[in-house]
């Protein structure tokens, strides 16, 4: 077995999904999503205009996961 | 001494002079290192920040007639010294212009600190209005900075407990690319300059540059090259990054509204909208929430540093927009 870095995924407080680590991100046809850098934050409220990367809206928007 | 350039990467000259103190200081800094005494007083802010610029300017990238020796001549350290005072004591007393906030962790007194924060927005006016030479204008204004972007906060890394120093370094480390040259922020913005026509050189524009531009990159210099103050470059870099996906975005419209539609016109600016939407989160939970959960007492510094960025960008954003409105250049 090989071993390698591990994948984290944290949502933070009223705001997006940071993804650290490895991930292949692909979109619902399979096709691969670049990803350059290594720490990626995924839209959580449903409002970003790069998603499915944030784009920090969540904070206009007012989300909140409370 | 003299600084070795990198190919096709050349140390700025010394920029004119604005007041007594830059006046004689510039004139010094042309010769071999000697102890400066019986200095004049800045006349001004525009000269107290040209010559603090010049001052920290030696432990970047330098300029190609000084002396590298300069840097670490007593004098000059004293100089230096005399001149964050001044500036500090500036700050000190204008800050409660600012709106505070005091009830909460230290990410959510950030983020009501911008909540609060009733400054003019240059991004939103560019997005909307702005002429091709208002976002010229900007762009060459903000060189003073972004082509050393992230410099002035590496020196905070070694003065941070643990989980706020992985935090700075998972930010800086995106500044910088990852290490690849060509995502570099810095690099990306010289590419950015030069697809809106302009010079990408580093340092070009410093002759073009008043106070109130040399303030916002002083604050971070200064900030960043004290321990004393490493709480206050976290709150800077935190509501810097808290507030820029916003920025870039209208920024990136703008650019894109005046016609510049190449990857390298737009490259920069879509780019900080990903990526500060990461540092975002990362800067205020982990860096700031991070260093004030292992040192409590820094809370406070963080929320000044925060509060010191919105009061000078204040002032900048004043001073574009308002010789903007009168139909006169922002710059010098």
């Amino acid at each position: 077995m090989t071993e390698g870095p591990d994948t984290e995924i944290t949502p933070y407080r009223d705001g997006p999904l940071i993804v650290r680590g490895p991930i292949r991100l692909v979109d619902a046809t399979g096709a691969e999503i670049p990803v350059r850098r290594t720490t990626i934050a995924l839209c959580r409220c449903g409002r970003s205009r790069i998603k499915p990367f944030c784009d920090g809206t969540h904070k206009a928007v007012g989300f909140s996961d409370r | 001494v003299t600084l070795s350039a990198a190919p096709g990467f050349a140390a700025p000259r010394l920029p004119a002079p604005v007041g007594a103190l830059s006046d004689v200081l510039f004139a010094a800094l042309r010769q071999p290192p000697f102890a400066l005494w019986d200095l004049p007083a800045p006349d001004g802010d525009d000269d107290l920040h040209l010559a603090l610029y010049a001052c920290y300017e030696l432990g970047y990238v330098g300029f190609a007639e000084v002396d590298g020796d300069w840097e670490s001549e007593p004098s000059l350290v004293a100089l230096r010294g005399s001149l964050e005072r001044r500036f500090e004591a500036a700050l000190f007393e204008a800050i409660d212009r600012v709106p505070d906030a005091t009830e909460g962790t230290v990410p959510e007194r950030l983020q009501a600190l911008i909540a609060a924060d009733d400054s003019p927005s240059v991004a939103r006016h560019l997005a909307v209005q702005g002429t091709v030479d208002e976002l010229q204008e900007l762009l060459i204004h903000r060189s003073a900075y972004l082509l050393k972007e992230a410099d002035p906060q590496v020196r905070t890394i070694p003065r941070l407990p643990p989980r706020a120093k992985a935090a700075m370094v998972e930010v800086l480390s995106d500044e910088y690319g990852g290490g690849r040259l060509e995502y570099m922020h810095s690099e990306l913005y010289r590419q950015a300059l030069e697809a809106l026509g302009l010079d990408g050189s580093y340092g070009a524009y410093l002759d073009r540059l008043p106070g109130v531009t040399l303030a916002t990159v002083n604050l971070m210099s200064l900030f960043g090259a004290h321990a004393r103050w490493r709480g206050a470059i976290a709150g800077h870099l935190a509501v810097t990054e808290m507030t820029s996906s916003d920025a870039n975005r209208r920024y990136g419209r703008a650019v894109r509204r005046l016609g510049f539609t190449s990857r390298e016109a737009t490259h920069y600016f879509d780019e900080h909208v990903e990526a500060d939407a990461v540092h975002d989160v990362v800067a205020a939970h982990d860096l700031a929430g991070g260093l004030a959960e292992a040192e409590p007492a820094q809370a406070d510094t963080i929320v000044f540093g925060a509060r010191a960025l919105m009061l000078v960008e204040g002032a900048f954003a004043r001073h574009l927009l308002s010789a903007w409105e009168a139909g006169r250049s922002s710059l010098r």
